[in-house]
């Protein structure tokens, strides 16, 4: 028998109806408007650590197209193109990402800020965040603190052998072996994050720039560092926000770096988007962005056990 | 044997790890904001018993272990090992004392008990939740005696000795919970 019934109770989905209400009226008292960008494009991301749902045959092309896993290079164009502030409540898909914490599709809050920068883009997630949680502060903390407190090493300065030694100490990773950022990144999921349960909404900044991504990068104290933070709501990671890179040359540095460690790990390499890259050359306005995971913060505003009790119909029923 | 990838890791799947068969209790998938994916994994060897978490990258693989439960019936012991056999092919299997190992002290001749196979092999034996056994030894029982909060130790036929109320008589059949090792409830005689 198949189970048609939803994996969350109607009172929880009650729940997510006013939380997307609430997210449209803040972003409406604030001047930001809401965009709906296509969920299946011609590109997608190259990040290493990312995997799209591919739609083998659109019709009588030959070419693929590819699942969003975030709205994030569609809404730059626009950014581009004026629109000013944006944001979207979109689905984004991400293969082999299951869990208690995961599904493979989900749905993102993204949103964009012209002439904001990163700190101020900090305190507006925390004010959409806080009333929503019922909760009154926040803290905030940069990498390079998090981990001299919680581990006592400087993630900057450590050498890949610390680093790797210390991540052995938290946990049996047999013979698992990786670069840098496979230990820092292994680190933060089984030592900082399990120490920042029952801390409440918690703001990392300033990330080594090997893990920029889309920021842009600068130099604090003798270091480079990513103009990039993430939120953690009790150790679980609810978003990720950017200064965002707008020099097209550099953007196309990344993708091509990113294909290069794709080539090593034998994934298939993904294409640039032109798109992207062609709205960047005509001027991305100077901006910070976040992306933040909605089904977590309800997961967390109705303390359900795991994302599935907050979804209509989660993966298995999908 | 087949491989299995981290995202096919259920609870129950037997796999080759380090060279010895484990079974998966556990996986959980956990990624940061940006980068490396990762499986804590929460393993049982089946060897040893030990329980222990490992942490693979996302994607990985492992051989899958060729262990089966199959449910044998139990013969007899020669004290050295204990014999058991297969009820549709009459195939015997003998089974060393690390793989009988607790399962032992509940082990009754032609009841039916689970044992696991690694590469044909007995890895190990579990006993039924529950079993009935005769109390082969006991202090005289006192009538009429229901009080709680009383009781003895009792000797049952596999040489098992548990904790029964001061009712019990020897040379009855008990209901014991084999994973608490505690008695549950007199069994009718059949």
């Amino acid at each position: 028998m198949h189970d048609w019934r939803p994996s969350a109770d109607l009172a929880v989905l009650r729940q997510r109806a006013s939380l997307l209400a609430s997210v449209r009226a803040f972003f409406d008292r604030r001047g930001v408007w809401e965009v709906d960008t296509p969920l299946l494009a011609a590109h997608t991301v190259t990040d290493p650590a990312l995997e799209p749902l591919i739609v083998q045959h659109c019709g009588a092309s030959e070419r693929p197209r590819y699942l969003q896993t975030s709205p994030e290079y569609a809404m730059k164009r626009l950014l581009a193109a004026g629109s000013g502030p944006i944001y979207q409540i979109a689905h984004a898909f991400r293969d082999d990402e299951q869990g208690r914490w995961h599904n493979p599709e989900f749905t993102l809050l993204e949103w964009y800020r012209p002439g904001l920068d990163l700190d101020s883009l900090m305190a507006e997630v925390a004010d959409l965040v806080l009333p929503l949680l019922g909760w009154q502060r926040s803290q905030r903390f940069r990498y390079r603190d998090i981990f001299r407190e919680t581990l006592s090493l400087d993630p900057f300065t450590a050498t890949d052998a610390e680093l790797a030694a210390a991540a052995r100490r938290c946990v049996d990773t047999g013979d698992m072996t990786g670069e840098r950022d496979l230990w820092l990144d292994l680190l933060m999921t089984h030592a900082i994050e399990p120490a920042l349960a029952g801390q409440g909404v918690v703001f990392i900044h300033d990330y080594p720039a090997s893990q920029a991504a889309l920021a842009r990068c600068r130099w604090v104290d003798g270091v480079e560092v990513a103009a990039r933070f993430e939120v953690y709501i009790d150790g679980v990671e609810l978003a990720n926000g950017f200064h965002e890179l707008a020099d097209a040359g550099e953007q196309l540095r990344r993708f091509a770096a990113d294909n290069r460690v794709r080539r090593e790990r034998g994934l298939p390499e993904r294409e640039p988007d032109a798109y992207l890259l062609a709205a960047l050359n005509a001027g991305l306005p100077d901006c910070s962005g976040v992306a933040l995971g909605l089904d977590r913060l309800l997961m967390v505003m109705c303390r359900a056990p795991q994302l599935s009790a907050v979804m209509p119909f989660d993966w298995q029923r999908s | 044997m087949a491989n299995y990838s981290t995202n096919e890791f259920r609870s129950g799947l037997k796999v080759m790890l380090d060279g010895d068969p484990c079974s998966i209790l556990d996986n959980e998938f956990v990624k940061p904001g940006k980068g490396q994916a990762f499986n804590r994994v929460r393993l049982r060897n089946l060897k040893t018993g030990r329980v222990w978490e490992r942490t693979f990258k996302s994607g990985e693989s492992l051989e899958g272990a060729d262990v089966m439960d199959v449910t044998m019936e139990y013969l007899y012991t020669d004290g050295e090992f204990w014999f058991f056999m297969e009820p549709d092919t009459f195939e015997q299997h003998q089974a060393d004392e690390a793989a009988v190992g607790d399962a032992r002290q509940w082990l009754k001749e032609q009841e039916p008990v689970e044992v696991t196979l690694y590469n044909g092999t007995p890895l190990s034996v579990s006993a039924p939740n529950f079993v009935e056994l005769e109390i082969i030894e006991t202090d005289p029982g006192l009538k009429g005696d229901t009080a709680q909060g009383g009781s003895k130790p009792a000797k049952l036929t596999t040489g098992a000795v548990v904790k029964v109320p001061l009712f019990i008589s020897q040379g009855e059949v008990i209901r014991v919970d084999t994973r608490s090792g505690e008695y549950v409830a007199r069994a009718s005689k059949s």
